[in-house]
C-alpha cells in the first residue's frame, strides 16, 4: 500500500492536505492539541512562542478573506511571521507555474504553506514536490483545493460539535445543500465518518449531489424535512452560486422554499440540535435569520473554535523536525 | 535507595512557606506533579487566591526536536497576576529548564512583584541559573533515574523510575 502522503515515516502528520485516510488517533490528536489553544485568547498577550522564527506563507491562489484572515491570525498567535500572497492578481498572470512559484518561496526560506486554489489536488501537487526535491521540513497545509478538499474546515466543525455533543458513536448528523461542489462537505463526512458517526444524512436536490455518496457511508434525502427528523447536529453549507454552472437550481427563492432552514423544519430535529454553517451565509437562500441567530446556532462558535484547531495542526506540523 | 516520605516533606514544604505566605500571594503548581502538590499546600496554607496551575507545554525549548507533547493541556490563571508575588510550585527540580518555560509563560499573563520557587524534591543537574527558594529535600540520582511523584485521593507519594 502507498504510504499516506500526509504522514511522515513515523506516522505523525507532514502535511495536512485532506480528511480521507487521516487516522482516527491523529484527527483526535489534533482536536485534543486545540483545545488547550483557545484559552490563550484570554490572556493578555495572546502568544505562544512554538512557531517564533518561522515564515508562513499563505498562498491564496483563490480569494477567501475569512479563510485567509484565520489562518493568518492562528500563525500570529503561535509567534510566526506571516507573509500573504493574493497570487490571483501576482505572479502567475504574468506566466509563471505553480511550482515556480513554490519554488521561489521556498528559497525565500519558507517554512509553511498554507494553500488555496481552485484546482483539486494542488496542494498535494506542491507536497509531492517539496518531497521529491528533499525539502521535507517545509509543510502544507490545504485551506481548500477545488472541489476536493477543505480539512482544517472538517476538522473545526467536527470540533466544535464535540465540543457540544461529546460522543461521536451516539450522534445523527445531516448536512444540508450543495454537496456536490463542497470540498467542505467532503471533508466533514470524511471527518465524522473516521470519527464513528453512526448516521450521517445528507439533504440536497438531486442536481446538486454527487454519485459516489453510499461509497461514503451517507444515506440520501432529497426532503429537508424527512432528512432532519431526530438529529443532533445539522450542518448547512453555503449554495456557492459562483461555482454554479447552467442551470442547477431554478431560483434562489425555490431553493429556500424546498432547502432552506427555517425554524419549523429545525423543529423536526432533536430539541437540542445544534446548527452550524461554514460561512459566508446566504440568508434567506440557505438559511433564515431568526435560525443563523438562533439559540441553537453555534456559527460563531465556529470561527473562534477554526483558530484553535488551525493553531493545532500547525503546531503539530512545526515541532519535532530536528 | 530508600525515598522519603512524600507527605512528611509536604509538611516541612509548608512551614518552610507558611512565614512567607500573604493574603495576596498566588500559587501556581506545574502539571502534573506540580499542580497535585500546589493543590495541598493551597489548602494547608489557608492561601486565599485560588489556585492557579500552568503547562509549559507550548514553552518548552525542546518542541523543535521533540515536537508537541501529547497531553497539553490549558494553563488557568484565575486571578490578576499582575503586582502579585507569586510562588510556583514543582515536585522536582532538575535542570531547571521547566521553570524556565513557566517564568516565560507566566509573563505573557502580566507582571508579578515577585516570584518565587517551591519544590519537593532538587536533584540536581541545573543547566540554568535557577535555584528553589523553597525545598523539602536534596537527592542525589543517577542520570538514568527520575523520582515521580503520585497522588492517591490527594494523599501524595514517591517512587523510583529507571530509564
Amino acid at each position: 500500500m502507498a504510504r499516506n502522503p500526509q504522514l511522515n515515516k513515523h506516522g505523525e502528520l507532514q502535511h495536512l492536505l485532506t480528511t480521507e485516510g487521516l487516522p482516527r488517533d491523529v484527527i483526535t490528536r489534533i482536536l485534543d492539541t486545540a483545545e488547550p489553544f483557545t484559552v490563550v485568547a484570554e490572556r493578555e498577550v495572546k502568544k505562544l512562542p512554538l512557531l517564533r522564527g518561522k515564515s508562513v506563507f499563505n498562498l491564496f491562489f483563490e480569494n477567501s478573506t475569512r479563510t485567509r484572515t484565520t489562518f493568518e491570525i492562528a500563525a500570529k498567535r503561535l509567534s510566526a511571521d506571516v507573509i500573504n500572497l493574493n497570487i490571483s492578481t501576482s505572479s502567475t498572470n504574468k506566466g509563471e507555474t505553480l511550482l515556480d512559484t513554490v519554488d521561489n518561496l521556498a528559497a525565500m526560506q519558507a517554512d509553511m504553506f498554507v494553500v488555496r486554489h481552485a484546482s483539486s489536488g494542488a496542494p498535494y501537487l506542491i507536497a509531492q514536490h517539496l518531497e521529491a526535491t528533499g525539502r521535507d521540513h517545509i509543510h502544507v497545509i490545504n485551506a481548500g483545493d477545488g472541489r476536493h478538499a477543505h480539512p482544517t474546515q472538517g476538522l473545526l466543525d467536527v470540533y466544535t460539535i464535540r465540543h457540544y455533543k461529546r460522543d461521536f458513536t451516539q450522534l445523527s448528523v445531516a448536512i444540508v445543500g450543495d454537496i456536490l461542489h463542497s470540498r467542505v462537505a467532503r471533508s466533514q463526512i470524511h471527518a465524522l465518518t473516521t470519527l464513528g458517526v453512526p448516521d450521517l444524512r445528507v439533504i440536497a436536490p438531486k442536481t446538486l449531489l454527487p454519485g459516489d455518496l453510499d461509497r461514503l457511508g451517507c444515506r440520501v434525502f432529497h426532503d429537508l424535512k424527512e432528512g432532519l427528523r431526530g438529529v443532533d447536529v445539522v450542518m448547512m453549507l453555503r449554495l456557492q452560486n459562483e461555482r454554479m454552472q447552467g442551470s442547477l437550481l431554478p431560483s434562489p427563492q425555490e431553493y429556500f422554499k424546498f432547502f432552506g432552514l427555517t425554524e419549523e423544519k429545525l423543529a423536526l430535529a432533536k430539541p437540542d440540535a445544534i446548527v452550524l454553517h461554514p460561512g459566508p451565509m446566504n440568508r434567506g437562500v440557505e438559511i433564515d435569520s431568526a435560525v443563523a441567530d438562533g439559540h441553537q446556532a453555534v456559527i460563531l462558535p465556529q470561527v473562534t473554535f477554526g483558530i484553535a484547531v488551525r493553531m493545532a495542526v500547525m503546531a503539530m506540523l512545526a515541532g519535532g523536525n530536528a | 535507595m530508600s525515598l522519603p516520605d512524600a507527605e512528611r516533606l509536604l509538611a516541612d514544604l509548608a512551614a518552610q512557606m507558611r512565614p512567607h505566605v500573604t493574603p495576596e500571594t498566588g500559587l501556581i503548581g506545574l502539571h502534573t506533579g506540580g499542580a497535585w502538590l500546589a493543590e495541598r499546600l493551597h489548602a494547608l496554607l489557608g492561601v486565599s487566591v485560588p489556585l492557579g496551575t500552568l503547562d509549559v507545554s507550548f514553552h518548552r525549548d525542546d518542541y523543535a526536536q521533540r515536537g508537541l507533547a501529547r497531553d497539553a493541556r490549558a494553563s488557568s490563571i484565575p486571578f490578576d497576576v499582575g503586582g502579585r508575588p507569586l510562588i510556583l510550585v514543582d515536585d522536582v527540580l532538575h535542570t531547571g529548564r521547566t521553570v524556565r518555560a513557566a517564568l516565560n509563560e507566566l509573563f505573557d499573563y502580566g507582571r508579578p512583584t515577585r516570584v518565587e520557587l517551591a519544590v519537593l524534591i532538587d536533584r540536581g543537574g541545573r543547566q540554568l541559573p535557577i535555584a528553589p527558594t523553597y525545598c523539602a529535600a536534596r537527592l542525589e540520582l543517577a542520570d538514568n533515574e527520575r523520582v515521580k511523584l503520585a497522588t492517591d485521593d490527594g494523599v501524595l507519594s514517591l517512587r523510583l523510575v529507571q530509564e
